[in-house]
């Protein structure tokens, strides 16, 4: 029961952080990607705050056998750059690109019960579904 | 150059970094959003299921409480119904085959030094760059 407390709480927080940040705003996104236009640095901003904290704070953390409910830390293990990792990462930025949401912000703006963000999550997760196939 | 929002950003920044600091310290997970998803939607024991449920409804009920206290803030849709069907399944497909998004990858991996985090999150900027400069500038 704890570990679903605590995920939710953490969540919280992190969605916090992404809507001071504004980066539930597609325009401040498509604002960072487009270097041609008028350019808009908040979400290196936001890259660079939250790398000042996990940079130096995960490290120490990863040196614990275990979290703070006892369970085991479960980190990636895989190491390869394969071509699924670029061509995955290729489709996730084309996406990105046309609709100024990646999942966390895309989730986050659900609250707002925009129909065009309810839609972008659906297909979010048609996609995830329909590379799982693939993957299996 | 457009305004940044300079303090908005490194405070929520530093908060989303502080929130998957303790995901990882308390939880023993890697905050990235589209792999908590994709746990979700993929076969896994229940217990598995419902700490990822409660943090996708922590980020809805995160900002819903902040629209609640301080009022809607901006969300300014860049493209039609189709164009955001078309985005959220390259999304979810791209997300799920290069096991992660900007906060996994982003975030996480190279707070853990991951050469594959680093090239994911290299290849995601340069063509969402691309992107935007093919539909803005070219067609």
């Amino acid at each position: 029961m704890l570990p679903i407390l605590t995920s939710f709480i953490i969540a919280t927080l992190f969605s916090v952080g992404l809507i001071i940040a504004e980066m539930t705003d597609p325009a401040r996104v498509i604002g960072f990607l487009d270097i041609a236009g008028r350019w808009d640095a908040t979400l290196l901003l936001v890259m660079g705050g939250a790398l000042a904290v996990t940079l130096p704070l995960f490290p120490w953390i990863q040196r614990r056998k275990k979290s703070l409910l006892g369970e085991p830390l479960r980190v990636p293990t895989a190491r390869r750059i394969d071509a699924r990792l670029i061509i995955g990462a290729a489709i996730f930025g084309i996406g990105w690109g046309l609709g100024g949401f990646c999942p966390g912000p895309a989730l986050a703006s659900l609250a707002s019960a925009i129909p065009g963000v309810i839609l972008f999550v659906i297909a979010m997760a048609v996609g995830q579904w329909l590379a799982g196939r693939i993957n299996s | 150059m457009a305004d940044a929002n300079i303090y908005g950003g490194l405070l929520g920044g530093a908060l989303i970094g502080l929130a998957a600091a303790l995901l990882l310290l308390v939880n023993g997970r890697i905050a990235g959003v589209s792999g908590i998803c994709a746990g979700l939607i993929s076969a896994n024991p229940l217990r598995e299921k419902f700490w990822r449920a409660a943090f996708v409804m922590g980020l809805v009920s995160g900002s819903a409480l902040y629209g609640w206290i301080h009022g809607a803030t901006p969300l300014r849709l860049q493209t039609g119904s189709a164009g955001l069907l078309l985005a959220g399944l390259l999304v979810g497909f791209g997300t799920r085959l290069s096991s992660g998004c900007t906060s996994g990858h982003g975030v996480c991996g190279l707070a853990r030094r991951s050469p594959r985090s680093l090239v994911a999150t290299i290849t995601f900027i340069a063509f969402g760059v691309l992107t935007v400069y093919l539909t803005r500038h070219v067609f």
